[in-house]
């Protein structure tokens, strides 16, 4: 049993990792057509894997509607927008729009899931404001350069700024192409070798902890 | 100077009709300027300097025109041959430069497929371009692959753009001089394009990439025979602050393992580190909450979970449902999991993995909460939101150092040895390319490139 639960999923994991490294290096069509047909499976597997997901979350919000727990009316709201737009979806046949028409599902869809997208990602202005706040209070020496760089760009981006501090346009370009992108590609460069080295450990089974299952 | 005036020697002539002879009542043009000139060298003279004036003038005219004559010999050592390392569909042509290659004059490449040489008139014209373009020094071809000298002509013909190429025909393909209405054709050369197996281009990567892998497993035999030195990582040592204090106030540990699937290297390290977390957090009886975006590594996480409450010999304490599936969709994830922080207040929030623009919603929504907050993100984009959000963050290469920190087992850390080794190799190989590189502009030598090529990505 053991053999299946781990002797062979280390073995995959080699020849799957050597025979994908090694594709790399070959241009040959069929190494092309290798890759493709991986991803298709890999696409076909995310969308089954799919189904676990889903009975997770009916699981999970079913159990706080049963018991009542704290917020189980957002359980509920959970499930009714899940079935209805499930039952929408069905009745469209999953489409959005027929002979110019919108369906209900493409009603769904453009007048409820994309304002409330747009809600959330609108949010992020205040946040980005808020935590620039917090972090921008010059407490520390590291927070009173974070100020003044930031400022600097700030002034450097915005026309208003540039134009009552001329300097500022070249210097905020100056931290951006100088200094922010090379620490930038510094952290790529430990980035890309902290991903070699794990990669060179999974494929050669010396870091198995994400397999589960014991260290045997 | 003149005995007469020249309206007088214009209507001298007694016939409307021009002479075809001097025979018939004319002088000769010398003779009539003899007499119509008091000193006859004056004259001449005038002609003279008129001829000079004029051949001066259309001097350049004469000359362009042999240079042109010149020029338009055909071009020289044409060769057609498939384009290396590469996926078929593609033939390079070379050909030598010569003299008077400029941007007046144009080369053309000519194509016709079949077995039999071709009539080069009738072949079709594929490309035209200046004569003092295409160099195979402007090509991406490294030293050990280029074919010529770098001074030669080149241009690769691929699919696309009125051009088909099929992998196995044989085509006849031809250069052509072109100079305004003049055009010399070099002799038709036959090539077929193949695809290639191996890109030797990119054989440095893979000698790198071998090089590293050697370092790395060099650093794990080293690592276990003695101990290595591993500096400190706040925001590791952290994780078991973090986990006390949830332990004390009594409120679960929240732990999200980011935007990308389990083919992420970033997931797989986030997921590792939830191994550890999670044995912590076994051991201290600690709620663990793992809300994710995807359904696999969802899967994964539960299994991970599940072996460290195992190991933490509390087997009892797992649910299965502390890792659940919330939704794929970015910004409905990030509401659920806001919703969370706001309802569980959890006391410790981990932000691993890759992250987008729901960075900032998620540790600014934690940070209100009062939740002790690390983050670990390979995500430079998203970094200076976690810095300025969370109380410690694991920047790039320290969030796959942490499975090693954790651990402290001698493989993992040996691996971090041999990633501290790969970064020194990278910072020598920087400083000898910028001194090179500029030798090389300095001196406008081609030598630096024996050494800059092998560390270059030739796609």
């Amino acid at each position: 049993m053991n053999f299946f639960r781990r002797q062979v999923p280390l073995l995959i994991t080699l020849i799957t990792g050597i025979v994908f490294a090694a594709q790399y290096y070959v241009p040959h069509p069929a190494s092309e057509q290798m890759l493709t047909s991986v991803t298709k499976w890999l696409q076909i597997i995310g969308g089954f894997a799919l189904v676990l997901g889903v009975s997770s979350l009916f699981h999970v919000h079913a159990v706080k509607i049963r018991r009542k727990e704290v917020g189980w009316g957002y359980s509920f709201v959970l499930y009714v927008g899940m079935l209805g737009t499930i039952a929408v979806g069905l009745w469209s046949n999953g489409k959005e729009a027929i002979d110019g028409t919108m369906t209900a599902f493409g009603w769904v869809y453009n007048f409820m899931m994309v304002p409330l997208q747009g809600t959330m990602f609108a949010i992020l202005a205040f946040f980005i404001a808020s935590a620039a706040y917090r972090s921008f209070r010059a407490r520390s020496r590291e927070a009173a350069v974070l100020l003044i760089a930031a400022v600097i760009v700030m002034m450097g981006r915005v026309p208003l700024g540039e134009y009552l501090i001329p300097i500022s346009g070249d210097l905020s370009q100056w931290i951006l192409n100088v200094l922010n992108a090379s620490v930038r590609r510094a952290i790529l460069i430990g980035v890309s070798l902290g991903t070699v080295a794990l990669s060179i450990k999974i494929i050669f089974g010396m870091e198995r902890s994400y397999l589960g299952g014991g260290k045997e | 100077m003149l005995k007469t005036s020249a309206s007088f020697v214009l209507g001298s002539s007694k016939s409307s009709t021009y002479p075809r002879g001097y025979a018939s009542g004319f002088d000769s043009p010398v003779a009539l300027l003899d007499s119509r000139f008091e000193h006859p060298v004056l004259w001449k003279a005038s002609v003279f300097l008129l001829v000079a004036v004029l051949s001066q003038s259309w001097l350049p005219v004469f000359a362009q025109t042999a240079e042109t004559k010149k020029a338009l010999s055909p071009p020289q050592d044409v060769r057609v041959f498939d384009t290396p390392s590469d996926g078929g569909g593609s033939l390079t042509v070379l050909w030598a430069p010569a003299s008077d290659d400029s941007a007046a004059v144009k080369y053309q490449i000519l194509l016709s497929e079949g077995p039999t040489p071709p009539d080069p008139a009738a072949m079709k014209v594929v490309a035209e371009f200046p004569a003092n373009q295409r160099y195979v020094r402007e090509s991406k071809w490294p030293w050990w692959t280029r074919p010529t000298t770098g001074d030669q002509h080149q241009f690769a013909l691929r699919n696309g753009k009125g051009v088909e190429l099929k992998n196995g025909t044989t085509y006849f393909v031809t250069v052509a001089k072109v100079s305004g209405d003049n055009r010399a054709l070099a002799t038709p050369v036959q090539a077929t394009p193949e695809p290639n197996w191996i890109n030797w281009n990119q054989m440095n990567n893979l000698l790198l990439a071998l090089l590293f892998g050697g370092i790395v497993f060099y650093a794990i035999g080293t690592a276990r025979k003695r101990e290595i030195f591993l500096r400190r990582i706040p925001g590791l040592d952290a994780v078991d602050e973090a986990i006390g204090r949830a332990t004390e106030l009594g409120k679960p540990i929240l732990y999200m393992t980011g935007a990308h699937d389990m083919s992420d290297p970033s997931t797989i390290a986030a997921a590792v580190i939830l191994g550890r977390v999670a044995k912590r957090a076994a051991a201290y009886g600690t709620d663990l909450l793992v809300p994710h975006r995807e359904p696999i590594t969802m899967a994964v996480c539960q299994e991970i979970t599940k072996q460290a409450y195992l190991e933490a010999g509390k087997p009892d304490l797992y649910k299965d449902d502390s890792n659940f599936f919330i939704t794929s969709d970015q910004f409905s994830y990030t509401a659920a999991v806001d919703g969370i922080m706001l309802r569980k207040k959890p006391a410790a929030n981990f932000f691993m993995g890759h992250y987008f623009a729901e960075a900032l919603l998620l540790t600014e929504t934690g940070a209100s909460t009062g939740a002790i907050q690390i983050a670990g993100t390979d995500a430079d984009h998203q970094l200076p939101f976690f810095v300025t959000t969370c109380d410690y963050t694991l920047i790039g290469e320290e969030l796959y150092a942490a499975s090693a920190y954790l651990s402290r087992e001698p493989v993992q850390v040996g691996t971090l040895r041999g990633q501290d080794i790969g970064k020194a190799l990278i910072l020598g190989v920087l400083g000898i390319g910028t001194i090179l590189a500029t030798l090389g502009v300095m001196l406008d030598a081609q030598w630096p490139h024996i050494f800059l090529d092998v560390f270059k990505d030739v796609k």
